[in-house]
């Protein structure tokens, strides 16, 4: 069903999008809607992010995935439990680009109806591995379309990408790889009945809007060819404040570029936000010095606290009658 | 606690990264400059009409120039009809340099604008390089 809707919904955006630049509506899909997009995405980012850093810092959660840091005698594992902000910086990179936690995954599972075992599973994590890392690199290989001249280090992206060169325009192997994954993970989410009844529309939308946009850019690149000296005219165009709207471009960009404007606009709204969040997360940001630091919450009421200094002070004279001995002499 | 600071920072830091093209076309001022390219054979007779319509060539030489390369090296079929009958050598310096005798001015023009550089030339000869001496 959910996966129903969403499909619905994709097939609606294609058919905006080629009904629209078909009737030559090319202002509208190659200048609004782009600039909406584009505000949309940066002032709802910048909404959401500030709303986070109003939240407090939660205590610290330590994961028991390493030995914490404790007598000088006991090895620590700073990397998995740290316990000062260089270690923190390193789990951190570790999490945002090798998916650290997930390489962890395991998987339950009843064998010969009795035995419960658990083994590890790392398909999830080498799918998104290569989802992300592919969606990266074509990504930041696009910026040769958004600026003039084309900066060094996208060629060199490029030339790398293009290593193996086959085939002419060179099969790029992230576009081999992004299709693979995506396919993986959507078939990963349709086909386990337990992961189906988890799945929301706003897994799979984001989903198969993803799979639209590198459908689109695949054909472009190597079946259906298009006019890139126009399209990087309107690219730069775009993003110099000079809208440029060329001639004769295929619809099948204008589909690939609403596919993209779409995602751009739909991003703060959704769970696509985990880009900024990873960096929030508290088991991941804080190092696990809980009892080597105070954590204080912002939300406690004052205690109003009376020290033993204080109440020596006080009772000073009454005490030295009593002939109780005193701190102070 | 919170550390309001510190994700403030990382959100102009982030802010400043997304909006990189901006600031690279504004320092660079050449966004939305098409290629000026040359055609070295325009007014001359016989010669003033590519081997497929100019808009086709436009979006798909390069599919045409790899399909010549595998019916030469693997067919030895080198010859090519153009749909209003004129015939072309299948090749890459004798064809397409003789009209495009300007490769920097035409070819490479374009290519340096959306960022590719075909390896072609590796072992291909450009004939004007080869008459500077330059091999
Ligand atoms: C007989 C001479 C001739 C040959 C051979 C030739 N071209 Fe052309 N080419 C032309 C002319 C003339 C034009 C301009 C046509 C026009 O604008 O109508 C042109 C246009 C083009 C264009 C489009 C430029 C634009 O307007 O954007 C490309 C790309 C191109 N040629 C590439 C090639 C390649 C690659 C080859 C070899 C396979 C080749 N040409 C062979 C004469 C030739
Ligand atoms: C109108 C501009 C234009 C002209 C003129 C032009 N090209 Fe291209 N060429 C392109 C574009 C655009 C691409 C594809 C870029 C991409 O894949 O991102 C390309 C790609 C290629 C490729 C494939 C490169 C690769 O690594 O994928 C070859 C080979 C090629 N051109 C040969 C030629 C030759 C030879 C000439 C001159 C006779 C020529 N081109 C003239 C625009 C042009
Ligand atoms: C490793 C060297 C090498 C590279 C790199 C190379 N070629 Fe070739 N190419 C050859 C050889 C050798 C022949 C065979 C020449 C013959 O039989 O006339 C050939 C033949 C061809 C031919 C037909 C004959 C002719 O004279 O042009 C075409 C077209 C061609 N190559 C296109 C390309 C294109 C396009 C590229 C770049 C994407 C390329 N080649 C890169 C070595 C190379
Ligand atoms: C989320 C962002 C985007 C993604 C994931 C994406 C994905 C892809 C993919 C996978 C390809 C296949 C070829 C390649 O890998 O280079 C492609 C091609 C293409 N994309 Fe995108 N794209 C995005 C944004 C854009 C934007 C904003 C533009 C508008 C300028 C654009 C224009 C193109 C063009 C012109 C091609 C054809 C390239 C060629 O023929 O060489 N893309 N895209």
């Amino acid at each position: 069903m959910k996966v129903g809707i969403s499909l619905v919904v994709i097939v609606l955006l294609t058919a905006i999008a080629l009904v629209g630049a078909g009737v030559g509506l090319n202002f509208v899909f190659g200048v609004i809607i782009p600039y909406a997009a584009i505000a949309i995405f940066l002032i709802g980012v910048v909404y959401r992010v500030l709303k986070w850093a109003k939240a407090p810092v939660p205590f610290r959660i330590p994961t028991t995935s390493g030995q914490q840091k404790s007598l000088d005698w006991i090895k620590n594992d700073n990397l998995e439990s740290p316990h000062n902000t260089l270690g923190v910086i390193g789990r951190m990179l570790l999490e945002v680009l090798f998916f650290r936690s997930l390489f962890r995954n395991t998987k339950t599972e009843l064998k010969d109806n009795s035995k419960l075992v658990y083994g590890s599973s790392k398909w999830l994590w080498a799918g998104g591995m290569a989802f992300h890392w592919s969606f990266l690199i074509i990504f930041l290989r696009h910026f040769k379309y958004f600026v003039q001249p084309t900066p060094k280090w996208v060629m060199l992206l490029q030339d790398v990408d293009s290593f193996f060169q086959i085939g002419l325009p060179i099969v790029y192997i992230t576009d081999f790889l992004i299709l693979a994954a995506l396919t993986f993970l959507f078939l990963r989410r349709v086909m386990d009945s337990r992961l189906r009844y988890m799945s929301l529309l706003n897994d799979y939308f984001p989903l198969l809007l993803i799979i639209g946009i590198a459908t689109t850019g695949v054909l472009m690149r190597y079946f259906i060819k298009v006019d890139i000296i126009s399209i990087k005219e309107l690219g730069t165009g775009l993003l110099s404040f000079h809208p440029i709207l060329p001639e004769g471009v295929n619809p099948l960009f204008y589909l690939h570029f609403f596919y993209v404007c779409t995602l751009i606009a739909y991003f703060p709204f959704s769970k696509l936000m985990h880009m900024g969040g990873v960096f929030l997360s508290p088991t991941r940001n804080l190092a696990n010095n809980n009892r080597a630091k105070r954590h204080i919450n912002p939300w406690n009421p004052e205690v109003k606290v009376h020290t033993y200094q204080e109440y020596e002070e006080e009772f000073h004279d009454v005490m030295k009658a009593a002939g109780l001995p005193l701190d102070k002499e | 606690m919170f550390d309001g600071g510190k994700i403030i920072t990382g959100l102009i830091i982030f802010l400043i990264i997304i909006t990189f093209p901006v600031w690279y076309n504004a320092v660079n001022g050449q966004a939305g400059e098409r290629p000026e390219i040359e055609i070295a054979t325009k007014d001359t007779p016989g010669k003033n009409e590519c081997v497929l319509p100019a808009d086709v060539m436009r979006t798909d030489h390069m599919d045409l120039v790899m399909q010549w390369r595998d019916e030469v090296v693997r067919h030895d079929d080198r010859t090519f009809k153009t749909e209003n009958g004129r015939e072309f050598t299948k090749s890459l310096t004798h064809t397409c340099l003789d009209c495009h005798s300007n490769k920097d001015a035409f070819c490479d023009q374009c290519h340096n604008y959306v960022g590719v550089d075909p390896y072609c030339w590796d072992c291909h000869i450009v004939p004007q390089d080869f008459e500077k001496g330059v091999k």
